[in-house]
């Protein structure tokens, strides 16, 4: 079952764009990754999907429910943490907790009790008291207390303290292993490529890349080291050059044999040729043709 | 109602602060009346010939020796300004400082619906000016019987209810503006109750200008004609009653659909 499904959605700010035309599928139990820099669009989207903001589309259902008339009862059964975690000033941490129960109305003082003790927060300090990592864990305690079946987080461990991060990813499995769906908007590509299954790259508005994790570090894009005298002027499909003290390393998405014929044209002291890790994928999305590192 | 219990405990501090200091303005003109009440042979001479300014206060219609005359001028432009600055605030922070401080973001993304947002705020909005007006109003009464005066009881809660109404229509129209705002503008608030106030100021002194009180809904606090009527003028009434819930339905429709950025 589909639990998130975008399709054509478009956000503009006036003539600024948000996102044009995104399409995009969660499935039920997956954990799901939306990378991209500040500015791609990734919060416009979950906004939209929060109803916050609205957008022009074709189909935007979460739990297979449109979100423009069904939004209660979708926000009713979805955790949301903003990436700013900010709070009523004046208010105790625990007052922002029941606060958050009780606009669920929902009692959930014993899980909220369970993750305040395990990401360590102080309920009685008030939030103007608190660091952006403590309000951080007052957004995860208010998004999950009442254990929905989707989470939305919008960049939720900057901020966080290492320990904590490892004891936030921890409930995010935890969860998971129970079946909730997560949606997690990161650009720090190695959480994502540790713990999601599914990922899309946002770029400037628009999905560049939307695949498994594991399918999007195996693309037909190699990266190449090599040291030695070569010239790769003629070569096709060779981006990102970067040279340093007699080595080059580049992108090679191209046919392998005319790379190999290059190579043995040249005079090689050492060649590698390996799959790029999930930073170098986003990088190759996000740099431009031509454009060196 | 959990929204509107929210609302209340976040702006006790604030009503307690701005109901004080105007109850104890009050409680002060009230208190110092009888002495005045000894020199206002004079006192009103003095008033009756300041030429415009007494025209302003409506001083040239009312007889400062009397309890309920010199309590709708003196006590009256506390409250009414007072009143009016409070409620402008309040209204006019209701919605915008949600958005300004981004804790929209927190309660929006609750299963909550935005029309019953803004019904449950407006519904705190309105208690808290009718809280501030209660406690005004109950502690002016038993001080005035403290201090053994007699007081035109009927006129003293006519002049009171249309200082509400006042309140109640300059918070709602604050309101209804902050829809439309992303920042909070507590000095949009403050600007736009003062120039009302200003309105009817100008209105008073001159004959030619008399066409302002229908732009300010301080026409019908006007002491000296609710002491004379004996009535509220309900032509004043309904007009801004009218415009304030105009702007109140935009606000409520805007919102509704409004990105929250």
């Amino acid at each position: 079952m589909e639990v998130i499904k975008i399709e054509s959605l478009s956000k503009y700010y006036g003539k600024a764009r948000g996102v044009t035309d995104i399409s995009l599928s969660v499935d039920s139990g997956e954990f799901f990754g939306f990378i991209g820099p500040n500015g791609a669009g990734k919060s416009t989207t979950i906004r939209i999907l929060l109803g916050l903001i609205h957008g022009t589309y074709d189909k935007v259902a979460i739990f297979g429910k449109d979100i423009a008339t069904h939004q209660q009862e979708i926000l009713a059964d979805v955790g949301f943490m903003s990436s700013e975690g900010m709070f009523y000033n004046g208010m105790k941490v625990k007052d922002i907790i029941r606060l958050s129960a009780d606009l669920r109305k929902k009692d959930c003082k014993e899980e909220a009790r369970r993750l305040c003790d395990i990401l360590q927060l102080d309920t009685s300090r008030k939030i103007e008291e608190l660091s952006l990592g403590n309000r951080k864990k007052v957004s995860i305690v208010c998004a999950m207390q009442h254990r929905p079946s989707l989470y939305i987080f919008d960049e939720p461990t900057s901020g966080l303290d290492p320990l904590i991060q490892y004891e936030f990813f921890s409930l995010l499995r935890e969860r998971n292993k129970e079946g909730a769906t997560i949606f997690l908007s990161s650009h720090i590509l190695s959480e994502i490529q540790r713990y999601c299954d599914k990922a899309a790259i946002i770029r400037e508005g628009k999905i560049v890349a939307y695949d498994n994790v594991d399918k999007l570090t195996k693309t037909t894009v190699r990266r190449v080291t090599l040291t030695g005298d070569v010239n790769i002027d003629n070569l096709t499909g060779v981006s990102q050059v970067r040279k340093f003290n007699g080595s080059m390393t580049f992108f090679y998405e191209g046919d392998i044999n005319d790379l190999i014929s290059v190579l043995d044209r040249s005079d090689l002291k050492d060649v590698m040729i390996n799959e790029p890790d999930l930073e170098e994928v986003f990088m190759h999305y996000y740099k431009k043709e031509g454009e060196t590192l | 109602m959990t929204i509107f219990f929210h609302e209340l405990k976040r702006n006790k501090v604030s009503l307690l602060i701005w109901t004080t200091v105007i109850v104890l303005f009050v409680l002060m003109i009230v208190v110092i009346f009888p002495e005045m009440k000894k020199e206002m042979a004079n006192l009103n001479e003095l008033f009756s010939s300041m030429g415009g300014f007494t025209a302003a206060f409506s001083m040239d219609r009312l007889n400062l020796g009397v309890l309920i005359d010199f309590y709708s001028i003196e006590a009256g432009t506390v409250l009414c300004l007072g009143g009016a600055f409070y409620a402008a605030m309040i209204g006019i922070s209701s919605l915008a400082k949600e958005e300004k401080d981004h804790t929209a973001d927190f309660l929006l993304s609750h299963p909550v619906n935005r029309q019953k947002v803004i019904i449950e705020k407006l519904l705190a909005m309105m208690t808290l000016i009718i809280i501030m007006n209660v406690i005004v109003v109950v502690t002016t009464a038993l001080t005035v019987l403290i201090i053994n005066e007699t007081i035109d009881w009927k006129i003293f809660l006519l002049l009171h209810l249309s200082y509400l109404l006042l309140q109640l229509e300059i918070g709602s129209i604050c309101f209804g503006i902050s829809a439309f705002l992303r920042r909070d503008s507590i000095g949009l608030g403050l600007g736009l109750a003062t120039a009302l106030y200003f309105f009817n100021m100008v209105a008073n002194i001159t004959e030619k200008a008399e066409f302002l009180k229908y732009f300010t809904p301080f026409a019908y606090t006007e002491g000296a004609d609710i002491i004379t009527s004996g009535n509220l003028d309900i032509k004043y009434s309904l007009i801004w009653l009218t415009i304030s819930l105009v702007i109140l339905i935009s606000g409520i429709i805007k919102y509704r659909s409004k990105d929250i950025l």
